[in-house]
């Protein structure tokens, strides 16, 4: 990285530390647009001992998501903790464009100084959002926010990996959103902490409440180890247009962290967890995004469509083909670069 | 800009009046071109779109006034911006704004006015001619860098 770029990077790190909203939002674009500034920034300001409370909270679209983040986020600065805020929306798969609409229904806050709100789209389709959101969560912790709520469309395996990430995952249910079978399908269950029935005065609420809990209970009684201590979901019902059941809701999450931090090992060892997982995504997103940009893939993707197109191949054997060569021919030289690097400080590129 | 860049737009109704069905057209229009659109909906004050646009780090806001009060709207959105540290954030506007006021207003600040009947795609091209070629002068340090990530 040149000097010049460098003192781009030391000067943001400073701004983010002081929570300086311009600061702060640029270094979010940087992460949002994998540079490698943002890279060098958030290892300025990486933190190991991760001091906030991540919330991830997902949902079916229109479930209320945004609404019970909008009074959560009320709650939590009445106690004076200061609340950052991920929305991330879907981008057009056709346009790469998006709508990020999230931000009507938090406008409470938009103008207090203790809450930040940050909608993200998910951009390319080749991995990215969990490692992106997730950085981004760091950065706001680096800016010190008590708490991070992070939002998403729980609909996707890397919607699942964001909100994984979070410390406690709130899954927010509705009753329009069909039985507890559609939900056990889209395998989000076991990713619960705290599940949500929002909107409970519709019809089917308590319905829907009761299928949750018998597949809480047949889950329990699957993995029943004997471990003391476990964690049991609780189910919160809501109607947060009415504010209605989110102190409860709140309630459920404050009991999850002290659980959490009740006990050191488990402590140890949701970290470590935490910290392995930021390892694969990261790795991942790299390996990909180097890859792309280094074979120039995406030309590679549009090229073989036109030949499967024209009848010369399947994918599976052209993928197959150009993976092999990938993995024989690798980078020259790079097991050595990879060797070196280890050796080297953070400081280098990598 | 590398295929990881995506031009960013606030679209906002600044003011009184309950129409926002133009705001809508060009919120989809931008998405539709590519672009990430942050829709803020009805009745916003200068103060929460200047908010939202710092936070959001938008390259463009686009404010729809169909009110009259164009001239104050844009004139304090232009103020919090500087105020706040985003006076690189280019806002331009539509809705029914008479040609010599829009004159004023480009005088004032604000990049183009973009009247009714305007076709969606005047705008795009606008935005795209103006960052197609990177996302404005401030963020020269983060280009070099994404360049020298290229060369790895």
């Amino acid at each position: 990285m040149t000097p010049s770029a460098l003192e781009a990077v030391e000067e943001i790190a400073s701004r983010v530390r002081n929570r300086d909203r311009r600061g702060l939002a640029r270094g979010l674009s940087w992460i949002e647009d994998r540079t490698p500034a943002g890279r060098a920034l958030l290892d300025r300001l990486y933190r190991a001992d991760h001091p906030a409370h991540r919330v991830g909270i997902t949902g079916p679209p229109g479930s209320g998501k945004s609404t019970i983040v909008n009074e959560l986020t009320r709650r939590l600065r009445a106690r004076g903790a200061a609340v950052g805020i991920l929305a991330v929306d879907p981008s057009s798969p056709f346009t790469g464009g998006a709508i990020l609409g999230d931000r009507i229904r938090m406008q409470d806050h938009s103008s207090d100084p203790d809450v930040f709100i940050r909608s993200m789209a998910s951009r390319g389709s080749l991995g990215g959002l969990a490692a992106a959101s997730i950085e981004a969560s760091e950065l706001l912790e680096a800016a010190g926010f008590d708490w991070i709520l992070l939002e998403t469309v729980g609909v996707g395996q890397s919607e699942m990996e964001v909100v994984e990430a979070a410390d406690t995952t709130v899954l927010v249910l509705v009753p329009e959103s069909g039985d507890a079978v559609q939900v056990m399908k889209a395998g989000v269950m076991e990713g619960g902490d705290v599940f949500v029935i929002n909107k409970y005065d519709r019809e089917g609420g308590d319905r829907l409440e009761k299928e949750v809990s018998l597949m809480l209970e047949l889950s329990r009684e699957l993995n029943a180890t004997g471990v003391a201590d476990r964690w049991e979901p609780p189910i919160c019902r809501t109607v947060a247009l009415r504010a209605d059941g989110i102190d409860a809701l709140l309630e459920a999450i404050d009991r999850h962290r002290a659980h959490l931090e009740r006990d050191p090992e488990r402590r140890r060892e949701v970290r470590s967890r935490k910290i392995a997982r930021r390892l694969r995504t990261q790795l991942r997103d790299r390996l990909v995004g180097g890859l792309v940009r280094r074979w120039d893939l995406e030309g590679w993707v549009a090229e073989t469509t036109a030949r499967i197109q024209e009848g010369k191949g399947s994918p599976y054997a052209l993928v197959d083909s150009l993976v092999a060569r990938l993995l024989e021919e690798g980078v020259p030289g790079a097991r050595d670069d990879a060797r070196r690097s280890e050796g080297r400080g953070a400081e280098e590129r990598p | 800009m590398t295929q990881d860049e995506k031009i960013r737009i606030l679209v906002a109704k600044p003011g009184l009046d309950g129409h926002d069905r133009g705001a809508k057209v060009i919120a989809t229009a931008f998405r539709d071109a590519g672009f990430e659109v942050i829709y803020t909906g009805l009745h916003q004050t200068p103060e929460m779109i200047v908010d939202a646009a710092i936070q959001e780090d938008v390259d463009v806001v686009s404010l729809s006034i169909l009110s009259g009060a164009h001239m104050t709207l844009f004139q304090r959105v232009l103020d919090l911006l500087r105020e706040r540290g985003g006076e690189e954030i280019h806002v331009i506007g539509g809705g029914i704004i008479p040609e010599e006021d829009a004159a004023k207003l480009r005088e004032m600040g604000v990049g183009e006015i973009f009247g009714p009947g305007t076709p969606t795609g005047a705008p795009i091209e606008y935005i795209r001619r103006r960052f197609e070629t990177g996302r404005g002068q401030s963020q020269q340090g983060t280009e070099e860098a994404a360049k020298e990530g290229d060369a790895t």
